[in-house]
């Protein structure tokens, strides 16, 4: 009886220590989750998965402080984003910039967030990859491992490595270079 | 009887060209002919397809620099790689089936390669041309 109730309690710890691999997709799972808004909050806005997605990663908006969205996602910026158009109509690209705004990292509870907010409270970057909590992050990774990677290229590809940036996770554990199968891991 | 030989052959040729359309390049090609459009030449959309022009890097591009040579086969976005699904409708149904979709494209699409708006006229060339692969 007694081992019995010790491996369930094993077999519960192991179930929370799971946890960070687990995005929220609900209340219940939020409310077992005991790593619960470490990462940043996935997407759940249909118009703007398919609208920044038909083109690249559609990167959750609690990657940049609002303040970067609000320039991005304004009617005339669009109209050259990084080199290209991307126009929007008037009624989506309220939606999208409202959603944007609303999630931003500032507005995030979700711990990456916040150190994003921290990292640009001086400054309003257009791209990801300028945050200081970002660039501090990748610092350390060659660049033959992403530049020199033809199936990386660019640190805007996220999901390229991180296999779960989807839901919002860029934990280091979920990290997959490719054609580096060793790193990540180590 | 050569008459009626005829007749067949026109009814077949509408209802294959019929088959070519959808409710929302039927409103496309109306709104473009209202905008001043004679009618539409697949084969001149062909042409504007594949015309070839400087990029800002001095490559030369069109069309097919993301779409690819095969519109049966996915394309891949020039500079954000992304896979873009077929082009023809016989091989991707979706396709031409949401009138919004197809101008907000044509919009910044135009734009990328041609560095200008396409005229009512062009697009429904490229629309032509489009539905018949």
């Amino acid at each position: 009886m007694r081992t019995n109730f010790k491996a369930a309690l094993l077999a519960a710890a192991l179930l929370m220590a799971s946890g960070s691999a687990l995005a929220e997709t609900n209340f219940w799972q939020w409310l077992v989750n005991f790593s619960r808004q470490k990462e940043v909050k996935p997407v759940d806005n249909k118009a703007y998965l398919e609208e920044c997605g038909s083109c690249h990663f559609a990167y959750q908006p609690g990657l940049l402080p609002g303040k970067s969205w609000a320039k991005l996602l304004d009617e005339k910026a669009l109209a050259d984003h990084f080199g290209e158009d991307a126009t929007l109509d008037k009624d989506v690209l309220k939606s999208i910039h409202d959603y944007a705004m609303e999630n931003a990292a500032e507005k995030s509870w979700y711990k990456r967030s916040r150190k994003i907010a921290l990292a640009t409270e001086d400054d309003a970057p257009l791209r990801i990859t300028e945050v200081r909590y970002i660039k501090r992050k990748h610092h350390d990774i060659p660049e033959k491992m992403v530049k020199g990677n033809k199936d990386v290229k660019s640190q805007a590809y996220c999901n390229a490595c991180h296999t779960k940036a989807e839901e919002g996770i860029f934990d280091e554990d979920t990290v997959d270079i490719p054609n580096f199968p060793n790193r990540g891991h180590d | 009887m050569k008459w009626h030989k005829l007749l067949l052959a026109l009814g077949m040729l509408a209802a294959a060209s019929a088959a070519l359309a959808t409710p929302a390049t039927d409103e496309l090609f109306a709104r473009y002919k209202s905008a001043g459009a004679a009618g539409f030449d697949a084969e001149r959309g062909s042409k504007n397809w594949n015309r070839e022009v400087q990029g800002e890097a001095g490559e030369m591009v069109s069309c097919t620099a993301c779409h690819g040579k095969d519109l049966g086969k996915e394309g891949r976005h020039r500079k954000t790689d992304k896979v873009i699904k077929p082009m023809a409708p016989s091989v991707n149904k979706e396709r031409y089936t949401d009138a919004k979709k197809i101008e907000k494209w044509f919009k910044r699409n135009c734009n990328d390669v041609w560095s200008r708006e396409c005229t009512a006229q062009e697009k429904g060339d490229l629309l032509k041309f489009l539905l018949g692969q």
